[in-house]
């Protein structure tokens, strides 16, 4: 597609009512999930978490007692799944990777100069093959904002390609940084930009810039993936992250992938949730709900 | 892994306790009809009787009217507004307390969503009440003149598709001016007019200012004729509408009728088409249809139709059917048997007139009334169901080719009650809104209620407004 072509086709999208749809996600968020069906969602949720750790502070000890974490959540209760992955820096895929080695749990790492994006191409890529030299299963990129908000498309299309060969057989994950491009119509055309230039993943922040996920921007972007798969047959997956703390927020967004792209994407294979403490919270109400007691902090680990 | 069920989610029904029998609320104290007589109420979700009201006749009439003009006349009229608006402030305040209790009697009675009676009915109830006590001291600044002054006597009859939101609309504004009222809820839904007599007692509001008399069409007529009534609103069918105007005619009372409606939502082809189809979706399938404002007919771009119905099926099909205690459930049941023989019936008109009916595939429960979510394409503006008021879950899809088209074909109904206009583009938004002859214009959304907003209809949907400012007029003297 030429750099016009691809502007004219993310202008033709349809608009984002920005009311209409902070309804619709509100409207869905008082969904009433109990019983069996809170149970199963809890579970869903566990499998669907990259559990993450992007501090300047993180060290090899550090990323290998999360990575024990992800693999036995409660070590207490062997059911309780585990998670869908460990995200990390670049530099530090290394340890993960041997930590989860065999344990299904994959590896993801943040790359291509995260969370600003502002390095050199060269750099980028550099950073991606690192990544992946080093054992890692799925990149986390972020998209060139400056490019997007001057309205350089085809800058930002050309990066997540050459980063999308870089990464060779590891899946791609594109970081939108929605809290920076602002308006709904904008994370509207980000995703399809990120969709056409041939992300597996499209996801919603960093969670080093406020606002991180939201319940609308999440919608907009699985209403985007929804209708890429109708219009292509190519069906991407969908990773909201930062600011999901409570059990209750994490149901919250697993009804919106059900009511809004619909149960084919409610698998860790199509959704993840980016967080780090929600991971707790979940095993605390699994234990509520399992014994109808809550337990003190302390008996959950934190790592 | 299976897929993601709903388990059921009921809210408790143990905060409500309702009565096996109910007298009738008059001069601030229940009695007993003068001649007897009682009718059923039914839960429309299982058919199971709730209680049973009484039947107010004649003599109840004329007992409830002459309290009302005493209280009028010796204690609410002659109070100064800032002291009415206290009663009315308390009043308001006991409905936000109690609004869990009168949300689950109102679903039960109904058979609308809780999760419709809980985040709509109920706050606009509440809304309403606090707004229009806020105008109760500041009559002289409305607008008409120095000192308005109260009609009298107000006779009220309410429609049973927002039992207690219309009962806000039609005693708050009343309350606030000065007048005191006779209220008569619809016959399938009298319980929450009931429980908000308690509110008045609780509220300690002087005895006489709200009577309410429960019964069927015979004493809805009987309080509209009453000779000593003033003021006369009435919110329902066109039928009945122009029933009470003929009756009304050629006396002194004052009318205001708020009547059926057949509204478009006109959906251009560059709008936002995802809150378009939850704009449809809103505008067609909130409270079953059962709303007089609904966009019942659906007028789509040709040039979207296609890609938008697509779109509004998917949707469609994921709107929960059911239980209407069930805080998961998006369409409850229809409210009674009679009305779901109308809606049957004009389906049935639908198909034979040549248009294709369409429902997602969902169960019904076995017992109670219900209708599946249903669109009809290829409809006409020539076929009943593009004509007449369905008055249930009922959408029917026409096309228009530009922006001329879509306003004659709006406005080509006897109705003009409400409108929607979904475009992205404002200039094209205020073009349409300023052709529809329709009372309410909603741009790029639909259904949106509030106490500070007119409401009401040209044609025949009606005269007079309610709501905001405007709504005053309807119950103060005002010289025209």
């Amino acid at each position: 597609m030429s750099r016009a072509g691809l502007r004219t086709f993310l202008y033709g999208l349809p608009g984002v009512d920005r009311v209409g749809a902070d309804q619709r996600a509100a409207e869905l968020g008082t969904r009433s999930i109990k019983t069996s069906a809170k149970a199963w969602a809890i579970d869903m949720a566990i499998s669907m978490v990259d559990l993450t750790t992007l501090e300047g502070a993180d060290t090899p000890g550090k990323v290998a007692a999360m990575c024990a974490k992800a693999i036995h959540p409660d070590p207490s209760i062997p059911e309780v799944p585990r998670v869908a992955a460990v995200c990390v820096y670049s530099d530090l895929v290394g340890v993960a990777a041997e930590t989860v080695r065999g344990s299904g749990v994959k590896v993801a790492s943040v790359a291509t100069a995260f969370p600003s994006g502002r390095a050199p191409l060269d750099a980028k890529l550099d950073d991606t093959r690192a990544a992946v030299a080093a054992g890692a299963d799925e990149i986390d990129m972020v998209i060139d904002r400056g490019a997007f908000l001057a309205g350089d498309f085809g800058k930002v299309y050309d990066e997540i390609v050459a980063v999308k060969e870089a990464a060779g057989d590891a899946h791609l994950k594109v970081i939108l940084e929605t809290g920076e491009l602002s308006t709904y119509d904008n994370v509207r055309r980000a995703s399809w930009l990120a969709m056409v230039a041939g992300a597996d993943f499209i996801k919603t922040s960093t969670g080093k810039i406020q606002p991180a996920a939201t319940l609308p921007v999440t919608m907009v972007m699985l209403e985007a993936v929804r209708d890429f798969r109708a219009a292509t047959g190519r069906q991407i997956g969908v990773k909201p992250a930062g600011g999901i703390r409570t059990s209750k927020d994490a149901i919250k967004y697993l009804v919106l992938v059900n009511e809004i792209a619909g149960e084919d994407w409610l698998s860790p294979d199509w959704f993840r949730l980016g967080a780090s403490s929600v991971l707790n919270d979940l095993l605390m109400q699994r234990t509520k709900l399992a014994t109808g007691r809550y337990s003190g902090p302390d008996y959950f680990t934190l790592d | 892994m299976p897929a993601f069920e709903y388990a059921p989610a009921p809210e408790s029904t143990a905060i409500v306790d309702v009565a096996p029998s109910y007298g009738l609320f008059i001069d601030g104290a229940w009695a007993e009809p003068a001649e007897g007589g009682t009718l059923k109420t039914v839960n429309p979700g299982t058919e199971e009787v709730l209680s049973e009201v009484s039947v107010a006749g004649p003599a109840d009439v004329d007992r409830a009217v002459a309290a009302a003009r005493r209280a009028q006349r010796t204690v609410w009229g002659p109070m100064p507004g800032r002291e009415r608006a206290k009663y009315l402030y308390r009043i308001a305040r006991i409905l936000q307390e109690r609004s869990r209790e009168l949300a689950v009697l109102e679903s039960l009675d109904n058979g609308k969503p809780i999760r419709e009676s809980r985040d709509v009915d109920l706050p606009l109830v509440a809304a309403h009440f606090f707004y229009y006590a806020g105008w109760a001291d500041k009559l002289p600044y409305a607008g008409f003149g120095p000192d308005p002054r109260p009609l009298g006597v107000a006779g009220q009859v309410i429609p049973w598709n927002f039992p207690l939101l219309m009962l806000a609309w039609k005693i708050a504004p009343a309350l606030a001016c000065g007048n005191t009222v006779v209220l008569k809820p619809a016959e399938t839904t009298p319980l929450t007019a009931l429980f908000f007599a308690d509110v008045c007692v609780q509220a300690e509001l002087p005895p006489g200012v709200v009577n309410i008399l429960t019964g069927a069409g015979e004493t809805g007529r009987l309080v509209v004729a009453h000779e000593d009534v003033d003021k006369v609103a009435f919110t329902g069918s066109t039928e009945v509408g122009k029933e009470i105007a003929r009756t009304v005619a050629g006396t002194r009372k004052r009318l205001t009728l708020e009547l059926g409606g057949k509204a478009a939502n006109i959906v251009y082809d560059d709008a936002a088409l995802d809150q378009a189809v939850e704009g449809v979706v809103n505008g067609i399938f909130f409270n079953q249809g059962h709303v007089c404002c609904a966009g019942s007919r659906l007028l789509v771009q040709e040039s979207v139709a296609e890609e938008f119905l697509d779109r509004l099926k998917r949707r469609m099909g994921t709107l929960r059917v059911g239980d209407p205690l069930d805080k998961n459930t998006d369409v409850g049941a229809v409210n009674s048997a009679a009305q779901l023989g109308r809606i049957q019936e004009l389906a049935a008109a639908g198909e034979a007139e040549g248009a294709h009916r369409w429902s997602p595939p969902c169960e019904l429960p076995d017992r109670g009334f219900w209708f599946p979510p249903t669109i009809f394409t290829e409809v006409a503006q020539s076929h009943r169901i593009a004509r007449e008021e369905i008055f249930g879950p009922v959408l029917s899809v026409l096309t228009f080719r530009t922006p001329d088209e879509a306003v004659t074909k709006a406005n080509n109904t006897p109705y003009g009650l409400s409108a929607g206009v979904w475009t992205e583009k404002a200039s094209r938004m205020l073009w349409t809104a300023q052709r529809l002859r329709a009372g309410v214009i909603w741009s790029n959304t639909f259904n949106k209620f509030d106490p500070a907003s007119p409401f009401g209809g040209f044609k025949e949907s009606g005269f007079g407004r309610e709501g905001g400012r405007h709504g005053l007029e309807a119950y103060l003297d005002v010289a025209h």
